[in-house]
């Protein structure tokens, strides 16, 4: 079967939790209304159970799959994971994404309207975790009559949503694919998410997150992206990539000499186009804040206890931002648990960018994994 | 590490002949982890047939996929830290199939199955059978037989064993033998249960032990 893009897509909102009734935060505070800007792919089949939930990483979108129109020259971020024929088959699955919130493609962040003043939330907008980004999303799915998905998956960021899932509504969720990530960020992620939020803030544009009428802080942004990079990157990709390899002739001043200089640039400069900065404040901060273990007063062990789903839990060797060996804690606690779990080591050079990347070894994982895992569950139930 | 990812990738996808008796002492709905797992060929087989709850570990990628492809969980990684996460007598059958004689440290694993394993399964080839012997005595070389097919420069095995040696083991570890299985392939590719002066003629051997 040849597989196949899903063709030409069109982003949807879902609006709940209005004024009258807004979500409790994590923080003690409240939002709403709250927007969630969401794409989906493929039919959901009459019984509601084909439905697959994909959650993005710190930067992504609700656009996974497919182009917005004709004339976009880039298909969704995990195209190559979703479609017709494709890991995540959309002639088969019925497959959501949505935008966390906090963000800023089209879910409720700090740049969207607060209701209350008719401007930019900025810095007003209420600190947000991944606990909060998920219970949005519960409400996302439970709008469109689905009770239990049958499988959440995602990577870096993504990947904390999906262990999040699994302890939050336990029943609601098959199976889980938590990818290049981690149950806490460590003191070494927190650091670099710390720096990035540094530069956003040193910059003078930023003005206290009240940028929104003026100019954004670009060079903040952008010096955030780079530092971004160097971790989604690895020693070895950066030699492939990069070498020593210089722009033109050695300067001799101060400009860009090195490619892997000038590709840092061209990767901050971009973004800035793209994404909101005080959006990377939240988001950055509602990662540093993510330490599951909590749920279990301080043991991850008993925090993923009630948990139901069966994981494949997947690493890359060269990832350095979440090592193998914190993806293996993870697993180690679901094994102490008695769960069913797959841990696969994916030998890669790309570093964290694998999950993105590694598209042939992935599928090979999550197709397998779907189909019998799957097909395993239903063995069971039947036979119980 | 890299001699035991180059022996898994030899399994092949059938069962073994030899593997077969290990099915039989396997009692069905029991709990189940496979050391060395490889393809998962004998995990798949029982739990098709014994309906067990079936866990491998596994050092190798490929394998791994293999794995996951036949519907079983899977642990990628070392067999010492693979056993960490599991309490004392919490599996049903642990089993080691050839896979002892490729380890640096087999003492401390058989242990740390017997901690885990209400019982374990453990196949070895036999180092004293026959031919072995005979290679060794009259020819001067490094022996090998259908069991150990390796150069001695190539061989991932770096700690051969005989059923005499593995019955001292156990005698001095505080290791029962409930059963000890020797085999010795046929012409034909069938296996043959070897009844008396096993360490003589069998060229493979099984063991179900257990602590205490």
């Amino acid at each position: 079967m040849i597989a196949g893009s899903v063709g030409i897509v069109e982003e949807k909102t879902f609006t709940f939790a209005e004024e009258s009734d807004p979500m409790l935060l994590e923080c003690g505070r409240t939002l709403g209304p709250i927007t969630l800007a969401y794409e989906t792919y493929g039919t959901l089949s009459a019984d509601k159970s084909n439905a697959i939930l994909i959650l993005h990483a710190l930067t992504g979108d609700a656009h996974v799959a497919g182009f917005h129109s004709e004339n976009e020259r880039k298909p969704g971020w995990w195209d190559t994971m979703v479609g017709p024929g494709k890991a995540f088959d959309t002639d088969k699955y019925f497959v959501i994404c949505s935008n966390v919130i906090g963000g800023c493609k089209g879910s409720s962040g700090p740049s969207s309207t607060n209701p209350e003043t008719g401007k930019p939330y900025g810095l007003s907008f209420p600190i947000v975790t991944i606990k909060d980004m998920v219970r949005a999303q519960k409400a996302l799915v439970e709008s469109l009559g689905i009770e239990q998905l049958c499988c959440v998956v995602g990577g870096s960021m993504g990947g904390m949503q999906v262990l999040q899932w699994a302890v939050s509504y336990p029943d609601a969720v098959r199976l889980a694919i938590p990818i290049a990530t981690t149950a806490r960020l460590s003191p070494q992620s927190i650091a670099f998410d710390a720096v990035g939020r540094q530069a956003i803030m040193m910059d003078p544009n930023w003005n206290n997150g009240d940028f929104y009428e003026s100019q954004p802080p670009a060079g903040g942004l952008s010096i955030a992206r780079m530092i971004g990079h160097i971790t989604y990157l690895s020693d070895q990709s950066m030699h492939q990539k990069f070498g020593r390899d210089l722009v033109g002739e050695q300067s001799y001043d101060f400009t860009t000499d090195f490619q892997v200089e000038s590709y840092l640039n061209y990767k901050g400069t971009t973004f800035v186009e793209r994404f909101d900065a005080n959006s990377y404040l939240y988001i950055t901060k509602a990662m540093d804040y993510f330490d599951l273990a909590q749920e279990g007063v301080g043991s991850l062990q008993r925090a993923l206890a009630g948990v139901t789903a069966s994981f494949l839990v997947i690493s890359f060797t060269s990832d350095w931002l979440f090592p193998p060996y914190q993806s293996k804690e993870i697993v180690s606690a679901l094994r102490r648990n008695n769960k069913d779990v797959s841990y696969a080591e994916i030998k890669s050079d790309y570093g964290h960018d694998a999950f993105l990347l590694e598209i042939d070894a992935l599928s090979q994982l999550i197709v397998n994994f779907l189909q019998y895992t799957d097909y395993q569950a239903e063995y069971h139930s039947a036979t119980a | 590490m890299q001699q035991r990812e180059n022996q898994s990738l030899q399994i092949e996808d059938h069962l073994p002949q030899e593997y077969h008796c290990i099915v039989e002492l396997v009692q069905p709905r029991s709990k189940v982890l496979d050391l060395g797992c490889g393809t998962g060929v004998l995990l798949k087989t029982l739990q098709m047939e014994k309906h067990v709850r079936a866990q491998g570990i596994e050092l190798n990628e490929e394998a791994i996929q293999a794995c996951v492809g036949k519907g079983l969980f899977v642990y990628h990684g070392d067999l010492d830290e693979g056993l960490a996460d599991f309490n004392d007598k919490s599996v049903d059958y642990v089993i080691a199939t050839n896979t002892l004689q490729v380890l640096h440290r087999p003492a401390v694993l058989i242990k740390e199955m017997a901690r885990v394993g209400k019982q374990c399964i453990i196949s070895v080839p036999n180092f004293a059978y026959w031919r072995i012997r005979m290679a060794l005595a009259f020819k001067g070389t490094m022996p090998k037989s259908g069991q150990i097919p390796y150069e001695w420069y190539d061989s991932p095995n770096i700690h051969h064993t005989t059923i005499e040696d593995f019955r001292r083991f156990c005698r001095q570890h505080n290791i029962t033998i409930r059963r000890e299985i020797g085999l010795r392939h046929m012409p034909d590719n069938t296996c043959k249960e070897v009844k008396h002066f096993k360490n003589m003629l069998s060229d493979y051997a099984v063991f179900l032990v257990q602590e205490g």
